[in-house]
Formats: structure tokens, sequence, C-alpha cells
């Protein structure tokens, strides 16, 4: 019978192979315009009919499908055989870390045969993948879901929070996330907020080239983040990925200061407004700052799961409709964070719409869109208006930690004034006190 | 060396890469140039082996990484950007590249594909930031006829060139790579294995050479053009033989790796003779260290001094056979050495088959003999290096040992200039090609293919005719300007510089031939440069008895232009004021002559003026102005 239901193939090159009675992975031959092309047939993806034929030598070749071409069956392909390495013997002394896959491709693997990426997290293929684990922890592995990062929720969130909690009170070392990079800064917040007075470390760890290649930034992501996890002193949600764009350090920035700032470079993370927690080089694990949590196994988890999904975040720019702020009040959002330019602010076409939603109830925030810095809205008027109107300030939050924070907020109370309590106190490390210059070297230098 | 090579059975395959000269990298908006300076920009990565479905692993690649093998890549901003560093995902292929290939597939009469599918080729010895390289088939299955014989064609490829390897630090273990040249579009072309004596194969790769530069998008000079051969021969093994830069080489190093086989061949027939088996080939290593404490052999102090460890093993049956030579310079024990240099990281190995040598004396042989137990008919092999480094090394000597009872090793290897080919790596197992997902298919539609079709470049046979009627060449000029790589350049120098295209012809094939043969490296000079040189000629600001010297300046001083060169070598022309005053010298200084001998003396004034002028004035300018001066005096 003729398998092609995911194939991607459609129309006459859909109608050619269902007629040849052949399925992905078959070998087949094409004859078209007097030549014969022969191989395995590959699925499509992504747009174009061609039908797509591995050749003997490797390389696949697209074969335009039109009436007068002729398909054949030559027989079964051979199905591919994965022979997983042995797990090697847990070494009972090393520290007990969990591994958690929400989806990433963290570890994957290529079918040869097709191409097709297929996620392969089990505790065997991750040591058949990265062999070195085996000397750093006593690895445990758990699939909590298999989610594209974008399409993750609130939800998820909470699931994932629990997860890892029911873990930690069973007395690990440590607890590594995989998660896709795309918004893993969204849920180190969230994670961030959930899992307070963590006796032990919870490293999120992601790649941007994904495991099957050989340049993978996986490995070394995970190898970094399994260590801190382990060993680390300290019990704080932490986010493990490259440093620069060489395979070396690995660092751990904090959960809640952590922020995607490159669409494809491997450090693409980096710490906004504060440093890094700390730095695994070498298989060593250096701290970066003196205020952090210390790991104290014996300490309680407090899990404070929830959050609310009717949040909205309003992106200020000049000529912004105030009827968006409007639409979300009417569609029962119980807070909104504002996305306000420079030290804090929107135009004043907006007051009257924040005002009305603050009247019902609406809990609105403010962070800034600069990224960097800290909002201070007493400076100029329309700062000082907004306060007045019932803005809260959200300090040197970056606006997505901001919106997860409220999310959180509105998850734990009803009551406003306890709301805008729980917004002002520092939770997670969100706020830092002191703002202080990030680059490594502020050097006045003459002009040569 | 004269073998018959089709009763030996000889068969010959031709890859052949060249680099294509279009605007941008295959797959980003770099520039395709290299650059010398230090870099601007190094960053540090680890490739590590990706399992197959099928559990294959490339064993050399696997090894390294195991060893902690590094790479250091080398890059400046001019030349890569972060595709090339493999920090952002390859942009949609370089359409005219496709063009430049879809042409030349025409014109050795292939078949393009309907549709273009990139694949990823896993290479992980650190030539590739993403550890593959990206490839695609355009057109498959044509021919193109040598002399009577009709080649087989297998298929055309467009694929990305590999970064260059600049040197290796950390006793090895650190690779530095520069990643200026990763990108550059290659066209890679395969004939069938149908090729069977070492002239013939020379003689197939010119052709398609030539097709390749009728295209002309290709680009010359050294390190452009890359011819892999694939040897074999009966009883053999296919040898895969990577970058033969010049085709002059091409029969020398066919030649050299069947005599390389035959030898291997009888080394295998006399151990057996011997009676030597796999099971006395043992890994037993005995640290000689002791023997050499006092050697005046420098090599070997150099690694006591450091604190270095020398191992040696024997080989048992083996007398004799490592000292035997299987290429000019090379001989069985070279073999081994290139061996223990590829897994071991070690400069070299010393074997009792060319002792005493190298400040090692006969004791020290005869005490080395005597610490691994070898008799008269046994080999000693012994490497000086890290304990690490030499225990690889010897691992891989005996490897080797053992392989030569079985004959020739199926391997990877790669040709030096003088055409002996040293080993280069494992053959790699079946070709591990996946999709690459990160660019879309390319459909070739048949308007794209009519339109090519239709413009298809002159073939070299018509175009020899017509360069003789044209330009009014005689046939050699023409067939040499149809070889070289100028013909370009010819065309459109002599359609606009003014100069006879005869003397253009003669300059950039007999001349040029002769400049390389001086030493001169003349893929250093621009196809610009040499319209230039013509053109400056053409105006009169350059005298044609100057172009050789100016080409040769040029080529040495590469970023030099014209205008250094005329004054770097004195050539300015004189103004015809200049030239005025000096014919005025000259026949103030020759009065009583002119007086003398009257229109007659004319011959003589000529010579001296031009003595002195020659390459800074035309003879016609100077004719013109003594003729003048003459009739006033």
């Amino acid at each position: 019978m003729s398998e092609l239901k995911n194939s991607g193939y459609k129309g006459e090159a859909l109608r050619l192979l269902k007629q040849a009675n052949c399925s992905v992975g078959d070998i087949i031959k094409v004859t078209s315009k007097s030549k014969t092309y022969e191989g395995i047939l590959i699925p499509r993806f992504g747009e174009g009919t061609d039908i797509i034929v591995k050749m003997k030598s490797g390389y696949n070749v697209g074969i335009k499908a039109t009436a007068d071409v002729k398909v054949e069956r030559v027989g079964e392909g051979t199905k591919p055989t994965f022979a997983s390495p042995p797990i090697p013997k847990q070494n009972p002394n090393l520290p007990h870390v969990v591994i958690m896959s929400t989806g990433g491709t963290i570890a994957s693997r290529v079918d040869y045969r097709t191409g097709a990426v297929r996620s392969a997290i089990s505790a065997s293929d991750l040591y058949g993948v990265v062999p070195e684990l085996g000397d750093i922890a006593k690895v445990d592995t758990e699939i909590v879901f298999s989610i594209y990062s974008e399409n993750l929720t609130q939800q998820d969130w909470t699931h994932l929070a629990k997860k890892v909690a029911e873990r930690i009170e069973q007395g690990v070392d440590g607890v590594v996330v995989a998660h896709g990079t795309d918004t893993m800064a969204y849920t180190s917040a969230a994670l961030s907020f959930a899992l307070q007075n963590l006796p032990v470390p919870v490293i999120l760890v992601g790649a941007q080239r994904s495991s099957d290649r050989p340049s993978s930034d996986a490995a070394t992501n995970l190898i970094g983040a399994v260590k801190a996890a382990g060993e680390a002193p300290f019990a704080e949600v932490g986010l493990a990925m490259h440093e620069t764009v060489s395979d070396d350090a690995i660092v751990v920035h904090r959960g809640t200061k952590v922020r995607k700032c490159h669409t494809s470079r491997r450090d693409t993370f980096k710490s906004i407004n504060g440093t890094p927690i700390a730095k695994v080089r070498n298989l060593k694990v250096t701290m970066q700052t003196d205020q952090f949590q210390r790991r104290d196994p014996q300490r309680k988890l407090v899990l404070k799961p929830d959050f609310c999904e009717k949040v909205a975040l309003v992106k200020f720019y000049p000529g912004l409709d105030p009827s968006v702020i409007d639409f979300h009040v009417q569609r029962g959002a119980r807070g909104i964070l504002l996305e306000g330019s420079g030290l804090g602010h929107v135009s004043k076409f907006c007051f009257d719409a924040i005002k009305n939603a603050v009247a019902r109830g609406v809990m609105v925030a403010l962070a800034s869109q600069c990224i960097w810095g800290r909002v201070n809205m007493n400076v100029y008027d329309t700062g000082r208006d907004l306060l007045s109107l019932g803005v809260v300030p959200m300090e040197d939050m970056f606006p997505e930690t901001a919106l997860v924070k409220l999310m959180w907020t509105l998850g734990q109370t009803d009551d406003p004034q306890e709301a805008i309590k729980l917004l002002k106190t520092n939770i997670a490390g969100e706020f830092s006190p002191r703002t202080l210059p990030q680059e490594k070297h502020l050097q006045y230098e003459e002009e040569p | 060396m004269a073998f018959d090579y089709a009763k030996i059975g000889l068969k010959v395959g031709l890859e052949i890469h060249q680099q294509l000269n279009v605007n941008s990298k295959l797959f980003c908006s770099c520039p395709p140039e290299l650059f010398k300076e230090d870099p601007e920009i190094t960053f540090l990565r680890r490739l590590r082996p990706t399992q197959s479905e099928l559990g294959q692993i490339d064993p050399a690649a696997f090894f390294e990484f195991q060893k902690g093998v590094r790479i250091l890549y080398e890059a400046n901003r001019k030349s890569s950007c972060l595709v090339e560093m493999d920090e952002e995902p390859p942009h949609p292929i370089n359409l005219d590249a496709v063009k430049v290939v879809l042409t030349a597939s025409l014109m050795m009469n292939m078949q393009p594909v309907d549709e273009v599918h990139v694949m990823r080729k896993t290479v992980i010895d650190g030539s590739n930031t993403t550890g593959f390289q990206r490839t695609c088939i355009i057109a498959l299955d044509g021919w193109i006829k040598v002399g009577d014989k009709v080649i087989p064609m297998q298929a055309a490829s467009l694929e990305e060139d590999a970064a260059r390897k600049t040197g290796t630090q950390d006793e090895g273990k650190t690779i530095r790579y520069r990643i200026d040249r990763l990108g550059i579009p290659l066209i890679e072309v395969a004939t069938a294995p149908v090729i069977y004596s070492p002239q013939e194969a020379q003689e197939v790769a010119l052709a398609i050479g030539r097709i390749l530069r009728d295209t002309g998008k290709v680009m010359r000079g050294l390190g452009t053009i890359r011819q892999d051969l694939n040897v074999s021969i009966p009883n053999g093994a296919l040898i895969e033989i990577k970058g033969v830069q010049e085709l002059e080489l091409i029969s020398t190093v066919v030649e050299y790796e069947v005599a390389r086989q035959l030898g291997l061949i009888s080394i295998k027939e006399e151990l057996v003779k011997r009676g030597v088996t796999a099971d006395v080939l043992r890994q037993d290593f005995v640290d000689v260290s002791g023997v050499f404490s006092a050697t005046k052999c420098k090599v070997v102090k150099k690694a006591i001094d450091k604190n270095q460890k020398i191992f040696a093993v024997k080989l048992p049956g083996f007398a004799g056979l490592l000292g035997r030579e299987l290429m000019p310079n090379f001989r069985f024990g070279t073999e081994l050495s290139d061996r223990a240099k590829f897994w071991g990281r070690v400069g070299g190995i010393f074997h009792t088959d060319e002792m005493p040598n190298y400040g090692i004396t006969i004791e020290e042989v005869e005490a080395l003999r005597k610490s691994v137990g070898a008799g008269e008919s046994d080999a000693v092999v012994f490497v000086a290096d890290t304990a690490e480094n030499v225990l690889d090394a010897l691992r891989a000597v005996v490897e080797r040992a053992q392989e030569a009872l079985a004959g020739v090793p199926a391997e990877t290897r790669t040709a030096k200039d003088d055409g002996t080919t040293r080993y280069m790596r494992p053959r790699p197992g079946a070709a591990r090609m996946y999709p690459e997902t990160d660019i879309p298919p390319q459909v070739i539609t048949d308007e794209l293919i009519a339109k090519i079709s239709a413009n298809l470049p002159e073939p070299a046979d018509k175009r020899q005719a017509r360069l003789t009627k044209q330009y009014n060449l005689n046939e050699k000029l023409a067939k040499q300007l149809i070889d070289s790589e100028y013909i370009a350049v010819f065309e459109e120098a002599a359609k606009t510089s003014g100069v006879a295209p005869s003397t253009v012809a003669a300059f950039l094939t007999e001349t040029v031939k002769a400049l390389q043969r001086d030493g001169v490296h003349i893929g250093h000079v621009s196809d610009e440069q040499i319209l230039g040189i013509f053109k400056a000629v053409g105006a009169g600001e350059l005298a044609k008895e100057a172009i050789a010297d100016v080409f040769s300046w040029l080529a040495k001083n590469e970023d030099k232009t014209l205008q250094d060169a005329v004054s770097a070598l004195g050539l300015k022309m004189l103004t015809e004021a200049e030239l005025a005053s000096i014919i005025d010298r000259i026949i103030n200084a020759n009065k009583q002559q002119i007086d003398k001998f009257g229109k007659s003396a004319f011959g003589m004034l000529m010579g001296a003026v031009m003595k002195e002028v020659r390459g800074k004035a035309t003879p016609e300018t100077v004719n013109k102005i003594l003729k003048q001066k003459l009739v006033s005096f």
C-alpha cells in the first residue's frame, strides 16, 4: 500500500507516486525526458511540486512531475536502524541532575535517508550525543512536553514549574531544562517567579545551531548547564549559553535578567542591567557576582506556579492609536504592560485610555523599550502624569520580564493593592538597586 | 617509468574543481577574496561527529575529536560575515553561480535537473565551520569528445569552497583555518572512470579546463583550480588523490601512483615470502629514551631536552623494506611516517633501514635493536615526542605495517608539487549527505535553459578559426591562445588597445610562457592590468619593448598599479620637448660628423638617440624630430 500521507506531495506528483504504489523511503525509478533517475523517494517540505529522489551518490534532485513522466517502484528501501550506544556506568558519587525536555532540538538526530530531524531525548540518546555527560553527573531525563517554544503558553509554564518542583522535592542536586531559544528567556523569568526559595539551581539551556550539525553549540551548552546544575554554589533559576562565538566559556545568566538579543549568534543571550551569575569554562564553575542565593539542600522550596493569561503588552510608538488599549480593556484584560519610550513615556493621547483602564481595575505597568537602563517617571511631565494616572513603573526590568512578572503577580492575587505591592517587591533578582556600566573595559582614551 | 598501462589495467576518473568568477560567495554577499594580513577576528570551535542512522562515524574525525582537537578560525571583516562564521543561516543560492554551472553543463551535453537541492556533506576536519560542505547537483550524464574518444561525464555540481589551513599549534591540538576562502563558489565536474593512461588523464583534464575557461566565468591562477584523481589498478586499490593544482602534473601523479601501488604489491609478495603474518606485528612499544641519553642526533636531543619520550617498536621481517623506494624520494618508510604524522601529530619517524644517519651512531642502533629484541631481519621504528603523541604515532605505524600484508590500503591522498602523493586520511565511508534545510530548492526552468542554450560560448575549434580570421593570426598563435588563460583579455586588448593583435597574442602566449619558466608568478597579474598595459602601449604612453618588464614587475609587486610600475622602472615616456632637447644635445655633440657626412649621418644619430631613450620614446617619434632638427641644422 502506498504511504504518502505526510509526504508533502500533492497534485501530479502525488498521483504519479500513488499510481506506482510508492511510499517514502522506497527505491523508485523516475523517467523524464528520456533520462532515468533511480534512488530513494524523499518527502517534500515546503513549497514545490517536483518528485525528490536521493540518488546513490547521496545527492537529492528534483524531477518535474508532468503527465509524460514515468514512475516505477523498484523496491523497498532499507529501513534505518540506529544502534544506541550503551549507557555508561553511572557514577554514584557524581551529583544527580535531571534534564527535562520541552521540545527544543538540543538532542536530535538526522534521518540520513530522508533528512528529517527527529528529537532524541532518552538518557541513552543523550549520552550518545554528549558522552562527556557521564563524567559530570548522574543524569536522568524526562520529557515534559514536545512543543516549539513559540507555541508555549502560561499553562505550560505552570505545568513545567510543577514538574521541576516535583523533582527538587525528590532531592536532586540540580535541574536542567532544555528549551527552544526563541522564548527561553520568558520561561526563565516565569520559573524564577514560580520557584521561590530554591534549594538547588534550575538551569535552562538551548542551542542556536541544532544538534544534528557537527558545529552545534548544543553539547557545549548542555555540558555547561549540567555542570552548573550539579555543582554550582548558587540556587537560583539561570540560563546557560555561549558567552561568545567561541566554543569555550558558557555563562549562566540570572533568569529574570536575560534576553535573547541576536537572531542567530551562539552568544545571543545577554544579561541586561546586570552581570551573569556564573561562568563554566574547562569544566570549572566560577561565580561572577557575590550577590546570589547559596545552594542549601535543606531549604524548603516555595512553589507559586500560577500565571494570569489576561495580560497584554502594548508597545508605544509615535502615533499609537489609543483604542488598542481600549480594545484590551474591553476584552477583559486584567493587566497591561506598556512598553514606553525613554525614561518611561507614552503620548498624552493615550492618557484617557489609560485612565479608563485603571478605573476599570486593570493593572497598568510600564517598562522601557530602551531595554537598557531604568525607568524614571519623575523627570518629565509626561512621566509624572502617568504616575498620577496609576501606572506602576517597573524599574530596570526590560519589557519581557516585566510582562511575565505582571502575569505572575495577577496569578497570585486579585487585590489591586496587594498586586502593586508584589510588583514593587524584588522577588527573584528582577530589580537591581544599583545599575553599573556593563562594558568590560570602560576607559577614557585620548584621540591618538 | 614506462609501464604498459593497458596491460596493468589502469583506470582513472577525474574530478575537476574550479572557483567561479562571480561577484559574491555562494551563500552570502561577501566578495570571493582572500587576505594576507593578520586576522581581525579569531574564534575557537570544536566539531563533534554526529552519528548517522547507521551508527557510522568518520573514524579520523572521531579520533581527532577524542583527542580534543580544537579549531581556531581566522577572519577579517572584508572577506567574511556571520554566514561563514556559522553564526547566521545561509542566504539563498547565488544564481549567477548556478548559471555558470548550467552553461558549462550544457557545453558538456549534460541534462540539467529540474530542481536543485542543496545538500550537506559531512566534513569535520575543521575546513568548514558548519562541519559540512554545502553542495548540489546541477546537471547529470553528458559527454565530451577528446580526440576521437567520447568521455562520459557523470555530473556537474556547484559547491562551496572550504576554509584554508594556516597552521597548527599546541602540539597539533589546535588547527588554524582561515575562512576567507570558505563559501567561494566552485564548479565540480566528474568523469566516469574510463581513462586508461596517465597521458589521457592529462588530455581529458585539459579539455575540461578549456570548456570551463570558455564560459568566461572561472577564476584563474594557482589555487583556483584543483584536480582530484581516482586511480585504481587490479590487485591494488581505489586511491582518491586530492588537490593536483597544476594541469601539467596530472600524468606524473598518475604514473607515480601506479608505481607506488605496484611497489606496495611487490612488498606484499615479499612479506608473504618471508612468512610475516599479522599476529607477529604487535603493538609492543618500548621506552628507549635511555639508549639516546648522550645522542648527537639534534632532533632526538631536542626531544630529550624538552623531557619528551622516545619509544620504539619492532617490525618483524621488515628489514630492508622500509628503505624501498615507491616514488622518487618516497620510500615505504615514508608511508609509515605519514601515518605517524597524521595520527600521532609528530614530525616524523626514524627507522633502522636509514641508520646510521642523522647523527645516530651504529652503537645506538645496536642498543636500540637490543632493547626491542630485534634481529637482523627485523626493522625498528622509533619516535621522539610527548608520550601521548609517540604512542599514537607508533600505533599508526604498526597498523600501516599490518595493511602492507594486504597490499595497497584504500585511502585519500594529497598531491605534492613534485607529483608524489602523501597520506591525507582514510577513505570516508559512504557519503553521508543530508538536505540543507535552510536553503529552499531552486527550480531550473525550461526558459532559463533555453536562454542559456541560445547563448553558449563558441566551442574551442570554432573560436580558433574565428581568431585566425578576425585578427589575422597564424594558426599556431591562435591555438596557443585557445589553450591559454588569456583568451578573453586578448580579444579585449586586440579590439580596444590599438596594439597589433599579433603583438598582443605573441606576448600573451610565448612571452608569458617564457616569463613563467623564468619564475615569474604570472597569475599575480590581473586581466585588468594586462589590458591597462596594452592600452598604455596603444596610446603611446609605454613602449612596446617595455611590456615584459612591466608585466614582471607587476607580478612581483602584487598590490601595485601600472603607474607604479612605470615610475619604478623609469619608463615614463618622454614628452616631445624633452626628446627634442636630448636630440639637440646629441646633435651638438656630433657636429663634426654631421658636417662631414651630411645626410648619411642620420643612421648614426638615430642609433645614438635610441640608445639613450629606448623604452621612453617610440622610434617613429625620434625619427620625426631628428629629421626636423637636421633640416634646420
